[in-house]
């Protein structure tokens, strides 16, 4: 299928409305990444879902995008709160895939001392990989009580302090979860995973800050060059995925797919019964995902104490990857409360926004780019502008170019192991030796091609660049 | 010449399959042992046995909801399957496409095992379940690591 692209402005692509189509689609992206694009289905899909009831304006693909299940990763859509539909292809099946940044008072230098007992005891500490459990036990009622209430209700239970979920998006739990909502199958999947990494593209890196490029901003973020600071990035594993499986099964049943472009498209009306539902129980989702990190972050603390006696651990803050929420925007002059669809996406709100922490208020919440294995990854801060642009969103990482069994293909485990340690980061893997090349740095797209993009529109400015010393991986 | 199970083709992101068979219960079968194959290189044992039931409103959804059976059995209880007996699917009435399907899992305890890959879900996404040329039924499902 050869689609349609017209260049509307440096950086910015249209794919214009075709027959079925609600809005244009638009795509954010460099001519060269909108080149990489064309080769699977991101383009198609992103005007797949310019299809959906209650579409508002267009239908968007990041800079990032690439093939997903439904929508792309990499794409926002907002809905109309009384003609929309809420989709749980448009938050994918591991439902609050986030990001956390944690900040040291920790130098560069402290690391490069201890810096395989660092990786060691990380890696020993935090399970991942797949099939492996976790070492935290919960019961079933305060299970239900994390679904609810999120971060500060496991902050009570003695994992982490207050300041933390005062530094998360919706601090760290996202109102309306209803664990009624929820299935026992998936309240079975997900008892057991609580407190691990998973396997794939989740990690927990050792990171020191690299190059300071906003000064003013990276001081409202505690950030300093040759600080240490650690990045987790997973999921609500099993539990998100059973939620995601459960609702496109009753969307199904209830609304039918025939009329969609293609199935996992599969939606609710917002305000219906199921689309209330869905809402409820994502919520749920979204929370075990907060918490599957605070529980990460207090065993970092306890590990890194253990090696640090004087170590301090901070929250910087945390993002949504894959999520629907319900935002206000400015539309044709008012405000207009909208349900926006972020898969494989990152909030990033600009400055005087009610809901970014107060500590950041004045400057925009903090956005971060994961590299790939290996190479830097970046702390950007929201603009003003992408409430303009991309219904206040930005990327969310370099995105992969290469399958796995290209990748795999390429470089043997060991190679990649070899290479990364010439480049002085020390690389562990539960899973053995053959996912460590699935996700080489040559499998992604140049994370430089992605955050220059985003920069130069302006829906998210960099601040600061980090450097990878110790890599853990499922 | 004895045909081919499954076959594993290029995706971007996910893993992508197709797998073979003479009648479509033998599609299905294959395509699970595609998905566990896709999960592990050891030889896993057949040391316990299971039965699985779903239901489906057509080929795909029925297909769908057995390999998220499977999956969700790996997860809950990290049961692996390394074979399929007695494989069955039935249509339940004339009028509609609603079918059942019943099978025998025989497999062990994943934590005996080295795995490679993680599952997060079956997907929809370019999935098919016909007949080809040769009349031979083909599976195509991408799961979603």
């Amino acid at each position: 299928m050869t689609i349609e692209v017209k260049k509307v402005s440096k950086n910015i692509y249209e794919i214009p409305k075709t027959s079925g189509m609600k809005v244009p689609g638009i795509v954010y992206a460099s001519k060269k990444l909108i080149e990489k694009m064309k080769q699977d289905k991101s383009l198609e899909q992103v005007m797949n879902v310019a299809h959906l009831p209650g579409i508002i304006d267009k239908s968007i693909g990041l800079a990032d995008a690439h093939q997903g299940y439904g929508f792309p990763i990499g794409g926002v859509a907002a809905f109309d709160m009384d003609s929309g539909v809420i989709s749980p292809g448009g938050v994918g099946y591991d439902i609050n895939c986030s990001v956390r940044l944690l900040k040291t008072n920790l130098t560069k230098q402290d690391i490069l001392k201890k810096q395989k007992e660092v990786a060691d005891q990380l890696s020993r500490k935090i399970p991942s990989g797949v099939g492996r459990g976790s070492n935290f036990q919960i019961s079933k009622d305060k299970f239900k009580k994390v679904l609810e209430k999120g971060v500060p209700f496991i902050v009570e239970e003695g994992y982490g302090k207050k300041e933390d979920y005062k530094h998360m998006e919706e601090e760290g739990c996202l109102k309306g979860a209803d664990s009624s909502k929820v299935s026992k199958r998936a309240m079975k999947r997900g008892l057991g995973q609580l407190g691990t990494l998973g396997a794939g593209n989740h990690f927990l890196d050792v990171h020191y800050v690299d190059e300071i490029f906003d000064e003013k901003v990276a001081n409202a973020f505690g950030l300093k060059k040759d600080q240490v600071t650690i990045m987790i990035h997973c999921g609500s594993r099993g539990f998100g995925h059973q939620v995601a499986s459960d609702y496109i099964k009753a969307m199904e049943n209830e609304y039918g797919f025939k009329d969609l472009p293609d199935r996992e498209l599969i939606n609710a009306p917002i305000k219906s019964k199921l689309g209330q539902d869905y809402y409820n129980a994502m919520a749920c989702a979204v929370n075990f995902a907060f918490v599957n990190k605070q529980i990460i972050t207090h065993w970092v603390r306890e590990e890194m104490k253990y090696m640090f006696p004087d170590v301090k651990i901070d929250v910087v803050y945390d993002v949504c990857h894959n999520i629907a929420k319900f935002e206000e925007f400015e539309i044709n002059g008012k405000m207009q409360k909208v349900c926006v669809h972020r898969k494989g996406a990152t909030r990033s709100f600009g400055p005087g926004r009610k809901e970014i922490p107060l500590a950041y208020r004045k400057v925009g919440q903090p956005v971060f780019i994961p590299g790939s294995m290996g190479t830097p990854s970046y702390v950007l801060v929201g603009t003003k502008k992408s409430e303009e642009l991309t219904w206040g969103s930005s990327v969310h990482g370099a995105g992969r170019k290469k399958s796995r069994n290209k990748a795999m293909k390429e470089m043997s485990g060991e190679e990649v192991k070899e290479m990364m340690k010439k480049k002085g980061i020390e690389l562990r893997a539960s899973g053995g030796y053959k996912l460590i090349s699935q996700e080489a740095p040559y499998a992604y797209k140049d994370i430089e091609d992605v955050v220059d993009v985003v920069h130069d529109l302006d829906i998210s400015k960099r601040v600061a660049r980090l450097k990878p010393m110790v890599v853990c991986i499922g | 010449m004895k045909t081919k199970k499954f076959q594993f083709l290029e995706h971007t992101a996910d893993i992508k399959f197709q797998a073979f068979g003479k009648t479509k219960e033998k599609a299905f079968e294959n395509s699970a042992l595609a998905m566990f194959d896709s999960m592990s290189d050891d030889a896993v044992k057949e040391k316990t046995t299971k039965t699985v039931k779903v239901r489906g409103k057509d080929d795909e959804n029925l297909l769908y909801e057995f390999l998220e059976e499977l999956l969700f059995l790996f997860d809950s209880e990290l049961f692996f399957v390394s074979k399929i007996k007695n494989i069955e699917i039935n249509k339940e009435s004339k009028k509609s496409n609603q079918q059942s399907l019943k099978a025998e899992l025989v497999g062990d305890s994943a934590e005996n095992y080295e795995m490679k890959n993680d599952i997060k879900a079956v997907t929809y996404n370019e999935m098919f379940v016909k007949k080809n040329k040769k009349n031979d039924w083909v599976c195509q499902v991408v799961l979603d690591i």
